[in-house]
């Protein structure tokens, strides 16, 4: 089976004044159709810079070095702004944000905002009345209270986990078959993001779409998604199905985050020491200055990714 | 626990807003506090739960006493410091302090840590330069930073090092009680453990009682004592931790408990959906 999204060996780095800064390092993910990919990974490791690769909305300071972004078949890396604006943006990638509060226009009404998504990226020859009933339909299926008013209210007449519909709805609104979602829920109550997470797991399989879910909770992780992608300084450490990822962790980065969660230890845990910068990415293995396993050879050479018994990708000389 | 409770409210209650207008209809004001009775002990944890718009903060600006309070009465060892208008409420309550939720946004970007740490004191009343510099440095050392973190700036720390240094700023006044308001959202899994192991050993090595506010469920599993559930502006269950997430009595607890994300759990697998969650909070 061909995935849905399949980013091959991606390099990515920004133009800094104190030299290149290599934020996406030998990245490689797949998303199979139908199937949920929890991308894991903490704060500055990249998880935003990936997006914004697949999207091909990077800031003018970065630029892709290597690898590829194939997307149903085809590398959008090599896409212009036009055919990505006309082809694979808004029509056939969707994006739920982070914030819904940040996403939305206050001074404008919500059917405006989302009329506008449809205007750019619905297919041709589709009038204005039909945006407006599949609309009203998506908003009726995400539970939205008076779905036939919601597009003529403003933003501040939801609450948060309301907008947080209103963007799904936005997201779907063109068919997609790949919805990226970046950390969805991280603003809203822990009951609010219970009933998004059940929701976003039921469209799947209803509107047959695949679903990238970028998260720093290895809760949600378990939760929504069928496969995880763990990031570590711009790298992918490892990579498999939930269960063999959450329950046997091979890589010591993987094992030390879940030591980390509450539910998994009876004290608190850290992990010692910091993401490294960067600029200054250390030789061989990115997680050695911080790891308990560490040897000699762990520092000389970056460790290629092995399958371990767990069925996992690991990368790390302790996987084989 | 035997001992007088270091901090007790009676009854309180807090209504925000509303108006009178001479023309057309008066708005009615949001009861954002309703009736609320609680008593923390010295040396304890207690944890406030709910969800956002419940009142956990309101109740905690009351405690601290930038929030007067509509009626009802706040106790601090044993004396009635309630009524007062926030300025004279902030003198007699400097045992209570409260630690920001944000703590990049509650420091000057323009001020050297050193200098903001110091200006606690001076306003204070330690009136000796040398001796605030020095009480300074100390902090810094007791909450895991290099003293030379003085000199350096906000934007110079990351999110973990920027709690810390939220949490010297206050240490540094003497508090008894300490409200933390979400003191570890935004952080990442392995700064949130050291962060909370830092709260762990700054409350034995100072004495200190902490109000703890939460949504994170696993959070307060680990490090509170006990949890106060917070609902449209009142208690609906306050028990020892252990008692609430084994057997919870309120159902909005159980609801609670149902929809934080569990690391040995798939969704459809076991729990149900959670009953009557939606609307559970006011307007």
């Amino acid at each position: 089976m061909i995935p849905v999204l399949s980013v091959r060996g991606l390099k990515v780095s920004f133009h800094t004044d104190q030299g290149r800064a290599t934020v996406l390092d030998d990245v490689s993910l797949t998303l199979e159709r139908g199937r949920v990919l929890g991308v894991v990974g903490e704060s500055g490791c990249g998880k935003s810079t990936l997006i914004r690769t697949i999207l091909g909305i990077l800031p003018d300071a970065a630029r892709v070095e290597a690898g590829a972004v194939v997307f149903e078949g085809e590398n959008l890396l090599v896409f212009s702004e036009q055919e990505l604006n006309q082809r694979v943006r808004g029509s056939r990638i969707g994006f739920i944000p982070q914030d819904p509060l940040l996403s939305l226009n206050p001074v404008f009404k919500v059917g405006s905002q989302l009329l506008e998504i449809m205007r750019d990226h619905a297919p041709p020859g589709t009038k204005r009345r039909d945006h407006i009933k599949r609309l009203i339909e998506l908003l009726r299926r995400l539970q939205v209270p008076d779905p036939d008013t919601a597009l003529e209210r403003y933003p501040h007449q939801f609450s948060g986990g309301q907008r947080q519909r209103l963007l799904i709805a936005a997201a779907l609104a063109c068919s997609p078959g790949l919805v990226i979602a970046d950390e969805p829920t991280t603003a809203l109550d822990v009951t609010t993001q219970h009933e998004i997470l059940l929701l976003l797991r039921e469209l799947v399989d209803e509107f047959d779409i695949s679903l990238l879910f970028v998260t720093h909770d290895l809760g949600v992780v378990a939760e929504v998604c069928d496969t995880v992608c763990v990031i570590y300084a711009g790298q992918t450490v490892e990579a498999g199905l939930v269960g063999a990822v959450l329950q046997t962790p091979t890589h010591p980065y993987t094992q030390a985050l879940l030591a980390c969660h509450p539910e998994r230890s009876t004290h608190f845990v850290g992990i010692p020491g910091n993401v490294p910068s960067t600029l200054r990415m250390p030789p061989g293995c990115r997680f050695a200055p911080r790891c308990g396993y560490v040897e000699p050879v762990c520092s000389m050479a970056l460790p290629e990714s092995l399958q371990a018994t767990s069925g996992a990708s690991v990368r790390c000389i302790r996987a084989a | 626990m035997s001992s007088a409770p270091i901090l007790e409210l009676r009854d309180l209650s807090v209504r925000l807003g509303g108006s009178r207008r001479w023309f057309g209809k008066s708005v009615a004001p949001t009861v954002a506090v309703k009736g609320v009775s609680l008593s923390i002990h010295p040396g304890e944890v207690l944890a406030l739960v709910g969800e956002s718009g419940s009142g956990k903060t309101t109740l905690g600006r009351t405690i601290l006493g930038l929030q007067p309070e509509t009626s009802g009465d706040i106790v601090l060892d044993g004396r009635a410091v309630g009524g007062l208008s926030p300025r004279e409420a902030r003198k007699v309550r400097t045992a209570i302090q409260y630690v920001h939720q944000d703590a990049a946004a509650a420091l000057d970007p323009w001020w050297s840590i050193g200098a903001t740490l110091r200006e606690g004191l001076l306003i204070h009343g330690v009136a000796s330069a040398q001796v605030r510099a020095a009480k300074v440095d100390a902090m810094l050392v007791s909450v895991g930073l290099e003293p030379d973190a003085g000199r350096r700036y906000p934007h110079e720390f990351s999110g973990g090092q920027l709690r810390r240094i939220g949490l010297a700023r206050i240490l540094l006044l003497q508090p008894r009680l300490l409200i933390l308001d979400e003191p570890t959202s935004g952080l990442d899994m392995s700064v949130q453990a050291t962060v909370l192991n830092l709260l762990l050993d700054l409350r034995r090595e100072f004495g200190l009682t902490y109000l703890f506010i939460s949504h994170d469920l696993s959070v307060v599993q680990r490090l509170s004592d006990r949890v106060a559930i917070m609902l449209r502006g009142q208690i609906v269950e306050c028990a020892p931790t252990a008692e609430i997430f084994q057997r919870p009595s309120h159902p909005y607890t159980m609801s609670l408990l149902a929809s934080a994300p569990r690391l040995d759990r798939r969704p459809s697998a076991q729990q149900p959906q959670p009953q009557g969650v939606s609307g559970a909070t006011a307007n």
